[in-house]
């Protein structure tokens, strides 16, 4: 008797479930992702094992680049658009209401007050790290402080009622950022009684053994730190 | 699931001389739509930002009052200096003029500095001082800010206002670690 043909089984695998999985992962991941927000400064933060977010709102950011330019934005456009009129008024810089709410919609400011006139023409393509920031460098001429002292006083004006009066001083700084800048980004803010201040960092595992973890332990499992 | 079934069991159900159309099979090849589907999801991936940045939270001491009031006994306190190149120089309580008393460190070392300085200090009493060279990077700042809540330490100061005196003591003991590197 011959040999029982061994039947020619078809390669082709059904590709159905696959595509089912497939559409699952991405409709999971459309729906939980959040788009990284446009930097027109690249920052690398340090890391931390601060575990308490970042606002999200009613925020005003000094970032700080490698180069040690500092950078000024805040989310609220009415606070920044009246803290650029007082800043016109004192500095006779002679804005425009147009160029004032121009300036306040813009993503960044970091430009001196001699250059915010040209800086509000500029196309928000043009705004990268090239841009010379606003001056800190020299102690003597820290116009980050006439920024602060402008957001203060507009603050004050507000009122508590708002909601955008309590507003939150972040620092984002760059690893490589130096000290000297730094300092005078603090001084910028401590002068103006802005004792309180967040640095934001980037998430960072607690080091096993370490007193914080022991501390997180003994507080009870739903405070435990992830090791990462 | 998706197929249809699609035997040609029901042939020769139909009368002579009708025509048999012929059967189409109402499978469609999926490998391009999973493709697809795999593009787009390597896409969100890539795009999406799954860690919130956190943020730490500094408070300064206030300028305009008498800081010297705030009660630091010497010896509790201890002075960390952040110097050039990741480097780290801390003493116990007061300095000695001629820098003897001061060490070399780094930020994975210093963690064991500190944990000394604890156990043999009261809590009530251990006060750290942080004084950041001109040549230290804000990354520093932060990781030693850092390793303060890493090893609940509740009272320390940044010392925003260097001494110049101290920048250049600072500045030293970077020469002569350079120094000494470089041999």
């Amino acid at each position: 008797m011959g040999r029982a043909k061994v039947k020619r089984k078809s390669t082709t695998v059904d590709m159905t479930a696959m595509c089912d999985v497939a559409f699952l992962l991405l409709t999971f991941f459309i729906l939980t992702t959040k788009f990284k927000p446009d930097e027109k400064i690249p920052i690398n933060t340090p890391s931390s094992v601060a575990s308490k977010l970042a606002p999200e709102k009613n925020f005003i950011m000094i970032s700080l680049d490698k180069n040690g330019h500092a950078f000024l934005n805040s989310d609220m456009v009415p606070v920044k658009e009246q803290a650029l009129d007082l800043i016109n008024q004192e500095q006779n810089l002679g804005l425009t209401p147009g160029e004032i709410h121009k300036l306040a919609t813009m993503p960044i400011i970091g430009t001196s007050f001699n250059n915010l006139k040209a800086y509000s023409k500029m196309p928000v393509a043009a705004l990268n790290d090239k841009l010379p920031g606003i001056p800190i460098q020299d102690t003597a001429n820290n116009q980050l402080k006439v920024w602060m002292k402008a957001f203060v006083s507009v603050q004050q004006d507000l009122g508590t009622d708002d909601p955008s009066a309590k507003m939150a001083v972040i620092l984002k700084g760059d690893n490589m950022a130096k000290f000297p800048e730094f300092k005078n980004v603090i001084a910028a803010l401590t002068e103006n009684n802005i004792l309180q201040f967040q640095m934001v960092t980037n998430p960072e595992g607690v080091p096993s053994g370490s007193e914080l973890w022991k501390k997180a332990q003994s507080e009870g499992a739903t405070t435990t730190p992830v090791n990462g | 699931m998706a197929e249809m079934d699609t035997s040609s069991k029901d042939t020769g159900k139909k009368g002579p001389g009708v025509k048999k159309g012929k059967k189409m099979s109402t499978r469609v090849d999926l490998t391009p739509m999973v493709d697809l589907g795999f593009l787009l999801i390597t896409f969100f991936m890539f795009t999406t930002t799954m860690s919130q940045p956190t943020s730490m939270n500094l408070k300064m001491p206030d300028d305009n009052k008498n800081t010297k009031e705030q009660n630091v006994k010497q010896s509790g306190a201890m002075t960390i200096w952040l110097g050039d190149k990741n480097r780290l120089y801390y003493y116990d309580g007061e300095l000695k003029p001629d820098l003897s008393n001061v060490q070399m460190s780094d930020y994975k070392a210093i963690r064991k500095a500190i944990l000394d300085k604890k156990a043999v200090t009261p809590p009530d009493d251990l006060f750290m001082i942080v004084m950041p060279g001109n040549k230290s990077t804000y990354k520093n700042i932060i990781d030693i800010l850092d390793e303060f809540s890493i090893d609940v330490v509740e009272r320390y100061a940044l010392v925003n206002k260097v001494d110049t005196a101290y920048s250049a003591y600072i500045n030293k003991m970077d020469a002569l670690a350079d120094q000494a590197g470089g041999q």
